[in-house]
């Protein structure tokens, strides 16, 4: 069992809990602690939005042991309203509809599940925005 | 730099249902030792990704100097993703060049095919963050897709303006015995593979196999006196980037790629235009545009172009994948780093065989981990 591993990203799997550079502004996700841009210490916890769109996308047919069940899925970099880029499957949508640029937002789903006994993760993924953004 | 390879070897590209991990290795290193006439060794260098993994097997210094009859021996494994070999070669240079080693062997070795199915995926997806992107189903394959279909949007392209990279690897392993793959490709092939990560496709990707390749360096000066034709390496470097692709700042440009480049070319005291020949790390061609654009082939955005107006053939401006490359040669993910090194050797040496690159005297080899991550270059050229 990997409890502890998936426990303690509970912040960010459920609530894209990233953090932000007091010294340049520059908002981190995932958190990291060290500026990306001005390596800085980084430590102040900042919440995104979960609003963002679709910079870059893949359909994954050749999946890794733990998705087998899930394939073909897809798989984008969606760049957050706030900056950052971030890696996440994307769901709820039909794979045609998909294009670079469509605004999305960030949704919790199951990423996977160990078996019958195991454990089931949850997390962040993006589906088509619902949510008026004005 | 003082430090030149006084042997090559390497085992064929492929399914080696006979040979474990210990015996490729060893088939290497015998190879080595056979073609420099000589096997004492003080130091091993061994590159590796996945044993641990897929062999259940770590600690494979020990298991090498053991097995290769080197017992006694400093002997170790460098990891560094799929640029696990060229990582190899540069703490062994280091090593040669500082003084406190004065032969070393550095061994690349993988063995991949024990295994199937979904678990490769997942083992290759190890060299990806494994809390923010395996995690959610990544794959190296499907990571290389969000590079291209980005690439694509902003260049205009579509799948088969690739085609070019994966053709010129298969028509050039026709012509290595060792290579996994000895078919000609057609274009129209390419453009009808299936996907493994839209666009990535089947004959877009490098396919995984088993392989060791080997190299024994000593000072130079040493070299001189105990081989014919020793290769000097006169310029070796490894840089790193993030780890994700979604910590780049500029998602397409490969960092690492560029300062590992640079470095060498300031080592070796030359320019892109100086080099004859060119393996870079064609486990995706994507990752063969973006890297002819880092090492300043190519303007940015036009790598691809190099691919399409044939530059990249044998009797291009820039021949890459002499022996097929990772595509057509095979990809041991670990060994492919040595394989990359075994084959500009020969080149610069004048024996390569029906690979020839006529007249090639520098030549520089690129090993990238994961998508860039790691970065290791290394230029070599005849010591004449």
């Amino acid at each position: 069992m990997e409890v502890s591993r998936h426990w303690r990203l509970n912040q960010q799997r459920y609530a894209l809990v990233g953090e932000v550079c007091p010294n340049c502004g520059v908002k981190l996700f995932p958190p990291r602690d060290v500026c990306l841009e001005c390596e800085a210490p980084a430590k102040e916890l900042y919440t995104f939005t979960g609003l963002g769109e679709v910079y870059s996308y893949t359909t994954i047919y050749d999946p890794p042991a733990g998705f087998e069940h899930n394939a073909p899925y897809m798989v984008a970099l969606v760049k957050l309203e706030e900056g950052p880029l971030v890696t996440a499957q994307l769901t709820d949508v039909d794979f045609n509809d998909v294009q670079i640029g469509m605004p999305v937002e960030m949704v919790t789903r199951k990423l996977r599940a160990d078996g019958e006994q195991g454990m089931i993760i949850y997390g962040y993924k993006f589906r088509p925005a619902v949510t008026a953004v004005i | 730099m003082n430090v030149s390879i006084i042997g090559l070897g390497q085992t064929d590209v492929r399914e080696h249902w006979d040979a474990s991990l210990r015996h490729l290795a060893w088939y290497a290193i015998e190879a080595a030792m056979d073609d420099a006439h000589y096997n004492q060794i003080d130091a091993i260098y061994v590159g590796n990704m996945l044993a641990g993994q897929l062999s259940n097997q770590n600690h494979l210094g020990a298991l090498v100097a053991d097995f290769a009859g080197l017992r006694g021996a400093e002997a170790l494994t460098v990891e560094a993703a799929d640029a696990s070999g060229g990582a190899a070669l540069r703490q062994a240079v280091l090593a040669v060049q500082s003084g406190m080693v004065e032969t070393a062997l550095v061994v690349g070795v993988e063995k991949m095919t024990d295994e199937s199915g979904s678990v490769i995926p997942a083992a290759l997806a190890t060299a990806l963050d494994a809390d923010y992107e395996a995690a959610h189903g990544q794959t190296l394959s499907g990571a290389a897709a969000l590079l291209m279909r980005r690439y694509m949007h902003e260049n205009g392209l579509s799948l088969s303006d690739f085609a070019g990279f994966s053709v010129n690897a298969h028509a050039n392993a026709m012509a290595n015995p060792r290579a996994m793959f000895r078919n000609k490709l057609r274009p129209e092939a390419f453009a009808a593979a299936p996907m493994t990560a839209e666009p990535v496709s089947l004959f877009d990707e490098a396919p995984v196999g088993d392989g060791a390749a080997a190299v024994i360096i000593t000072a130079s000066d040493r070299a001189a006196d105990m081989v014919a034709r020793p290769v000097r390496i006169a310029a070796s470097a490894l840089t790193t980037d993030t780890l994700s692709l979604h910590d780049r700042r500029e998602l397409l440009w490969l960092n690492a790629a560029e300062s590992s480049a640079r470095r060498a070319y300031e080592q070796a005291g030359v320019s892109p235009a100086d080099i004859d020949v060119f393996e870079l790390h064609d486990s995706f061609t994507i990752l063969a545009a973006l890297a002819l654009e880092a090492c300043g082939f190519a303007e940015r955005g036009q790598g691809w172009q190099l691919a399409r107006d044939g530059e990249i053939g044998r009797g291009g401006r820039i021949p890459v994948s002499t022996f097929g490359g990772l595509k057509a040669r095979g990809n041991p993910s670990g060994a492919t780093g040595l394989y990359q090194i075994v084959e500009v050797a020969q080149q610069v040496r004048g024996m390569a065989g029906d690979c020839q690159v006529a007249g090639a005297r520098i030549g520089m080899a690129q090993n990238l981990g994961g998508m860039g991550a790691t970065a290791v270059t290394h230029i070599l050229r005849s010591d004449e």
